[in-house]
């Protein structure tokens, strides 16, 4: 436990470096976020690392600033369809009958609607906002972690301890947070990781398609979309995010990874 | 002893554990062990839990389950040396030579395959009958151990026979090939205690027929003394006692074997019912939700203050749905449970806190019965502060007075379950229900999963806690010896009702009904030549059969 294996180390470093970057965005980019610096797509160089793009910003620091909005939005939709697909899957496992029926059966409602699709309906007629993108994001993937920790909770709501618990006389909070949600942790963060990748492509996804981040605010999908002609003459500058969310989501997975080995060996819990 | 079939000399098995928090290392689990067994002899292994008597049985196979290694000695399998024949020689040996019956056939059979497949399997494979031969051979086997309709039995799958029959196919499937030597290991434990004798003379039968030899392998030294010649005593990877059936049983040398002989004498004198009852069933009748048949029917019983009543009967006799009913779990469709003197609300989530408090459960299986997630000091705690409010240096000490009563220092405080012993873990578990000061406990099979003496040394517990504490005790058990130990009055169940109910000295008193014969007289007892005894003089077949 007190030794952190190499392929963790790594993954830790470079989420860090990531998440350090955008949040310290402004003091680290070199240039303003929407600032015309030089010409379009410039090669890189001493003052352009990774050149401009296609009306002439400096990529790098639109990509610092993209990774910001990026991992905002993703680490904001992740941590809400985590919060309430987790409580409303442990709600529906405990209560069973029909709350779990009612739940369940519109759970599936929606994850009949491919996801993509239900979000761009429902963005195309709301407004596009940051809020409004990480509500829509966070509830529809919501759906997801509702399964899971549903399908979790059911086998240890069975454990002698929850009916003891219940025995006991137990009310539905300490049930739910203080003996499912211990046991059900690391099921849920290895989901947690995974989840949070498929939040960055999704968001990129979005953004691509134009329903996303708004320019000029700069995100990855974004940086693709807008520079996505210059494939066509050898210019590399729409692949920096493809490369950002690759080595991104290696390095989350990483790490959650660990931690799954971590929190199943630890105190002989369950796994 | 002029020929040997099995030689086993200076054993050695070492394992790769991996304790929480710490790196894994190596230790050993047998130390040298060394045995002889003559063709169609059966030699006992015997210890608890963690004593290696499973690994010593693999062992005999060239086999060491994962992690498992055998790190030192020799084993002969007739006059060849099995750990240096490398991967062919094991296979020439495993499934012709020797074969292996398992504890749980429910889960060692394919579900998918139909039994006389199985059966035949490995006689086929290692080309020592043709597929008639061996069929012939697999009928002959179902007949000589007793399985009704031997011709087709073969036909059916795995869960179309019942858990003792699969075991008799299971031998079956072990004395096809003609083996040499076969390992039972823990054969009938799983088994019914009255389905385990019919097996086990089965067994003996079928052992004595063949001419086979036999490594039996249990826990409970009064169902080996029924079968073997010799027996091997073992405790932590270790030889304790050695020697043939008569001497370990009548004359044993070591005081761990005299334990283990002596074990169950607790002497408790029965208390006459008093005019109080804390519990009284009134007319239950009980079915599971989308059944349509009673679960149980028409249960009448009484619990007097500080007494304790026994139920007692095999799986399926609805002892623990009796649990589930007083508890509030499942709702009775008829009756009412009166519980110190007012009726109890039929079901769990509308009863008053009060009530809740004063009914406590204990389980058969501690540590799924504690959170993993949580330490024993919040085990403990949680009633104490759910029920009384008790918070900080009120709290810990009243954790540090029950740590006591349960024999634990307050050492034990920040631990968790996983880094307990069973025993230790059943004592957190009554803890934790003493903690909340009961009228009632009820506590289902609770000693079962325990080795003999760790169990002894909680009943004795529960016995000393209740002069303490004047608690009462709904015991629920299928093993008649801690019944004997323990009760006050015993109320005895079969398929869902209670044929015999009263203060314990009329209970175990003749005359009998044929069920509670049957169960009395199922009982393993120390003494040799018990079980031709009581199966020639048995008035009632087993349900399980």
């Amino acid at each position: 436990m007190k030794i952190i294996p190499i392929s963790a180390l790594i993954g830790l470093f470079f989420t860090f470096l990531y998440f350090f970057v955008a949040i310290f965005a402004p003091w680290i980019a070199p240039y303003g976020m929407a600032e015309i610096v030089g010409d379009v797509w410039e090669p890189s160089s001493s003052a352009y690392w990774l050149g401009t793009d296609s009306i002439g910003r400096d990529l790098l620091t639109r990509m610092i600033y993209g990774g910001r909005t990026t991992i905002f939005i993703a680490t904001a939709a992740t941590i809400l369809s985590f919060t309430t697909g987790a409580t409303l899957g442990f709600l529906a496992a405990v209560s069973g009958g029909w709350i779990d029926q009612v739940l369940s059966r519109f759970v599936d409602l929606i994850m009949a609607i491919p996801s993509l699709i239900f979000a761009l309906v429902v963005l195309s007629v709301m407004p596009v906002t940051i809020p409004v993108l990480i509500l829509v994001m966070g509830l529809l993937d919501a759906t997801r972690v509702f399964r899971l920790s549903r399908a979790v909770a059911v086998d240890i709501n069975v454990m002698d301890y929850v009916e003891a618990a219940k025995l006991r006389g137990e009310g539905l909070r300490w049930i739910i947070f203080r003996e499912i949600l211990p046991n059900a942790l690391s099921p849920l963060v290895a989901e947690m990781g995974l989840r949070f990748i498929f939040m960055v492509l999704f968001v990129s996804t979005l953004s691509f398609l134009g329903l996303g981040v708004q320019p000029p605010q700069a995100d990855w999908g974004g940086i693709v979309k807008e520079n996505k002609e210059g494939i066509v003459y050898g210019i590399s500058a729409a692949l920096a995010p493809a490369f950002a969310i690759a080595t991104l989501a290696i390095s989350v997975n990483l790490v959650a990874d660990w931690v799954l080995n971590r929190t199943t060996s630890l105190k002989g819990g369950r796994g | 002893m002029s020929e040997t079939l099995l030689k086993v000399r200076g054993l050695k098995i070492g394992a790769t554990v991996f304790p929480p928090g710490e790196k894994p290392h190596d230790i050993t689990i047998v130390h040298g062990v060394s045995f002889d067994l003559a063709p169609g002899k059966v030699l006992g292994l015997i210890g608890e839990s963690g004593a290696g008597k499973s690994t010593i049985g693999l062992a005999a196979m060239g086999y060491g389950r994962g992690g498992v290694k055998i790190t030192g000695g020799e084993v002969f399998v007739n006059g060849r040396d099995i750990l240096k024949g490398g991967i062919k020689g094991l296979r020439e040996l495993r499934g012709a030579e020797v074969t292996y019956v398992a504890q749980s056939a429910a889960a060692a059979f394919n579900p998918a395959k139909k039994l006389m497949e199985q059966v035949t399997e490995a006689a086929i494979s290692h080309g020592k009958f043709s597929k008639s031969d061996a069929e012939k051979r697999a009928v002959a086997l179902f007949a000589k151990l007793g399985l009704p309709d031997p011709e087709n039995i073969g036909e059916r799958y795995p869960h179309q026979v019942s858990g003792g029959q699969l075991q008799r196919v299971m031998t079956a499937l072990a004395l096809c090939p003609e083996p040499d030597l076969v390992v039972f290991d823990e054969p009938t434990t799983a088994l019914d205690v009255t389905t385990q004798i019919d097996v086990l003379a089965a067994i003996k039968e079928a052992i004595r027929d063949t001419g086979v030899a036999a490594l039996y392998i249990t826990h409970d030294l009064a169902v080996v003394a029924q079968v073997s010649d010799h027996i091997m005593v073992l405790r932590g990877g270790n030889t304790v006692e050695y020697g043939d059936t008569d001497q370990i049983i009548n004359a044993p040398v070591d005081d761990y074997t005299r334990a283990l002989v002596t074990v169950r004498s607790i002497d408790h004198e029965e208390k006459s019912p008093s005019d109080n009852p804390v519990l009284q069933v009134k007319n239950i009748t009980a079915r599971y939700k989308g059944t349509n048949f009673d679960v149980l029917s028409d249960i009448n019983v009484e619990l007097h203050a500080g007494q304790t009543l026994a139920v007692v009967g095999e799986s399926g006799s609805g002892k623990s749905t009796l649990a589930r009913v007083i508890t509030g779990l499942l709702p009775p469709s008829h009756g009412s449970i009166e519980f110190g003197g007012h009726t109890l609300t039929p079901d769990l989530p509308n009863r008053p806190m009060e009530d809740l408090r004063e009914l406590q459960m204990i389980y058969q299986m501690a540590d799924v019965a504690m959170n993993p997630r949580q330490t024993v000091g919040t085990i403990i705690g949680r009633p104490l502060e759910l029920y009384f409010g008790l918070r900080g240096e009120e709290k810990r000490k009243r954790i540090r007075e029950l740590l006591e009563e349960i024999e634990m220092g307050d050492g034990f405080v920040d631990r968790y379950p996983a880094e307990l012993s069973g025993g230790q873990k059943q004592r957190v578990c009554i803890a934790r229900c003493l903690a909340a000061k009961p009228k009632l406990i009820i506590c289902d099979e609770v000693t079962s999963a325990l080795d003999p003496l760790v169990a002894d040394g909680i009943l004795k517990l529960l016995l000393d806690l209740q002069k303490i504490e004047d608690v009462s005790y709904l015991f629920i058990t299928h093993d008649l010896a801690t019944v004997r130990a323990i009760a006050d009055s015993i109320a005895v169940m079969y398929q869902g009702r209670v044929v015999r109910y009263g203060p314990k000295s009329e209970v175990l008193a003749p005359p009998f009904d044929d069920y509670t014969d049957l169960l009395l007289s199922s009982v393993p007892e120390m003494e040799l030549g018990w079980l031709e005894k009581v199966i020639s003089s048995r008035k009632m077949e087993s349900a399980g059969n």
